[in-house]
């Protein structure tokens, strides 16, 4: 198959048309906004709609219209814009509607800037907006990977009726990697007839985020917790590499994933038994496996462009039977595969003393 | 193992992003491994630019280098900020028409190209320095084959007038020639 050189934020787009999706509602901002500029080229291409709102929030709440039909349809932004959408997410995750959201996270708080980081993942993972709810999660850490989990981002959508992130940051958006697009085969999706779509002869249907009945709301805050376990046992991804029996287990997700990589293989290289654990879905988090990975293990090391997001689901995971240490950085600042080393080295030294 | 560390650097408007980018479609055309991530701050032409370009025959995992084992730079800011970072034994190559700084470190291979003197002499001024130094990396050092290089060029200017095709193939020309006769 054909490998194309593609930038993130334009292999997004195209893989997001390539899995049906024909609508698409968004609002200008960086490191993201290559895939609003291909997708107003793309879209009209293929009979789709792309429309640039007056901002984040008419975007997001364009999304749950657009999903109440049963479509397939995605919007985009970057931090400071997800969280306009916040509000729009908790509704069509109470609603149960199916949508990709793409975040191309970027230093933060506040405005903050345009480099790369990963100070979402608590927005992104534990809710983000009011109520109790979850959305699916996802990182990937290389541009095909980021292809990849664009399909599947539309299939677990349909499948969990649930929102989906793909939480990719500046430099996924921005960097070039060779990309071929392998359309996989997902199992057989239930019939969309909750969709509203016109009457006709059938009965009346209404999507609505809102129970006044507090039993009526109760009930359905367990079913979607059901959904939420349903999603922990079946959809729980992650990636591992390295040493089989590694002394020092390094956690991180997208980017930073793919940077350990490069630790562990130079670490390998060196002498020193490491390996890397990499989650792809950040919810569900893997836990169980992760909690399987850990034994054995004298640390663990997490690192993180933020300064101790995912730490957390790492410390839960493994229930303090492993020490968890950790190295961030934050505001747009990329770890480096020596500074890594160093520190992990310096673990040896000082803390662990295998 | 094939592993090459990139880092090309230069003002908006020279063509690094550009550069990198053939450089990158060059390396997958061969079946390589090979990644290309570019400065993205408020750059404007005129300002600086930057990218890394990473071609291997392994699994790219980081995608920037504290330490590129090859570092072009087009302009002398760039020729400041830059030449410290290369790795001891790494390959610097200057565009010694805008960098009038000397390189003092002793431990790099360092290549000098005066590519808008030679775009000037060879290509009526034409804005190809880019190209030029192209060519004089890979007749300096087979990163990857002319050949490729040529038809990445091909693959980048799709869709373009063939005029420029055509230019890029002589500046190309130009870079290596200025290398095999003697840099």
């Amino acid at each position: 198959m054909e490998k194309i050189l593609m930038r993130g934020n334009e292999a997004v787009a195209e893989a997001a048309v390539r899995a049906g999706c024909r609508l698409y509602f968004g609002y200008p901002i960086t490191p993201q906004n290559e895939i609003s500029e291909y997708l107003s080229l793309r879209l009209p291409q293929v009979g789709g709609v792309f429309l640039q709102a007056e901002s984040e929030v008419a975007a997001i709440h364009m999304v749950y219209g657009a999903a109440a039909t049963g479509a397939r349809v995605m919007t985009s932004s970057s931090g400071p814009g997800v969280s306009l959408m916040q509000e729009g997410l908790s509704c069509l995750a109470a609603a149960e509607l199916p949508c990709v959201v793409v975040n191309m996270s970027r230093g933060g708080p506040g405005v903050g800037n345009i480099q790369p980081a990963q100070s979402d993942y608590f927005q992104a993972v534990k809710g983000g907006g009011h109520g109790d709810y979850r959305l699916i999660v996802l990182a990937p850490s290389t541009v095909q990977e980021l292809v990849d989990l664009t399909y599947r981002a539309f299939y677990l959508a349909d499948k969990y009726r649930n929102p989906v992130e793909i939480l990719g940051d500046g430099m996924l958006g921005q960097m070039m990697e060779p990309v071929t697009f392998r359309e996989p085969e997902f199992p057989p999706l239930p019939p969309k007839d909750w969709a509203i779509r016109g009457k006709g002869g059938g009965h009346r249907k209404w999507i609505v985020c809102l129970d006044l009945d507090p039993k009526g709301l109760e009930e359905l805050n367990l079913k979607l917790q059901r959904k939420y376990r349903l999603l922990e046992e079946q959809e729980a991804n992650y990636d591992t590499f390295g040493d089989p029996e590694p002394e020092i287990l390094l956690v991180g997700f997208g980017t930073v994933g793919r940077i350990l990589k490069s630790v562990v293989r130079e670490g390998m290289r060196e002498g020193l038994k490491l390996a890397l654990f990499r989650p792809i879905t950040l919810f569900p988090f893997p836990r169980a496996a992760l909690f399987e990975k850990a034994k054995g293990v004298k640390g663990i090391l997490v690192v993180e462009m933020n300064l101790g997001q995912m730490l957390e689901d790492v410390e839960l995971a493994v229930r303090g039977k492993v020490p968890v240490f950790f190295l961030g950085h934050t505001g747009g600042v990329i770890p480096t595969v020596s500074e890594i080393l160093e520190h992990v080295h310096g673990l040896l030294r000082e803390e662990i003393r295998v | 193992m094939k592993h090459h560390e990139i880092l090309i650097a230069g003002f908006g408007g020279q063509g690094i992003l550009f550069l990198g980018r053939v450089l990158a479609v060059a390396g997958m055309l061969e079946g390589h491994e090979v990644s290309w991530y570019p400065s993205y701050g408020p750059e404007m032409r005129g300002g600086t630019a930057n990218c890394t370009v990473i071609i291997s025959d392994e699994e790219i995992g980081a995608t920037i280098s504290d330490r590129p084992g090859v570092c072009i730079v087009m302009n002398e800011p760039s020729f400041f900020r830059f030449a410290p970072t290369v790795q001891p034994g790494g390959l610097l190559l200057v565009n010694t028409s805008l960098v009038r700084a000397k390189c003092e470190r002793e431990d790099l291979e360092v290549l000098s190209v005066p590519a808008n003197d030679l775009a000037k002499l060879y290509l009526d001024g034409a804005e190809v320095t880019n190209t030029i130094i192209l060519g004089a990396l890979l007749a300096w050092r087979p990163i990857v084959q002319r050949e490729s290089a040529e038809r990445a060029l091909a693959e980048c200017l799709r869709g373009k007038r063939e005029k420029l095709y055509t230019l890029n193939l002589k500046a190309l020309e130009v870079g290596w020639e200025f290398v095999e006769k003697g840099a």
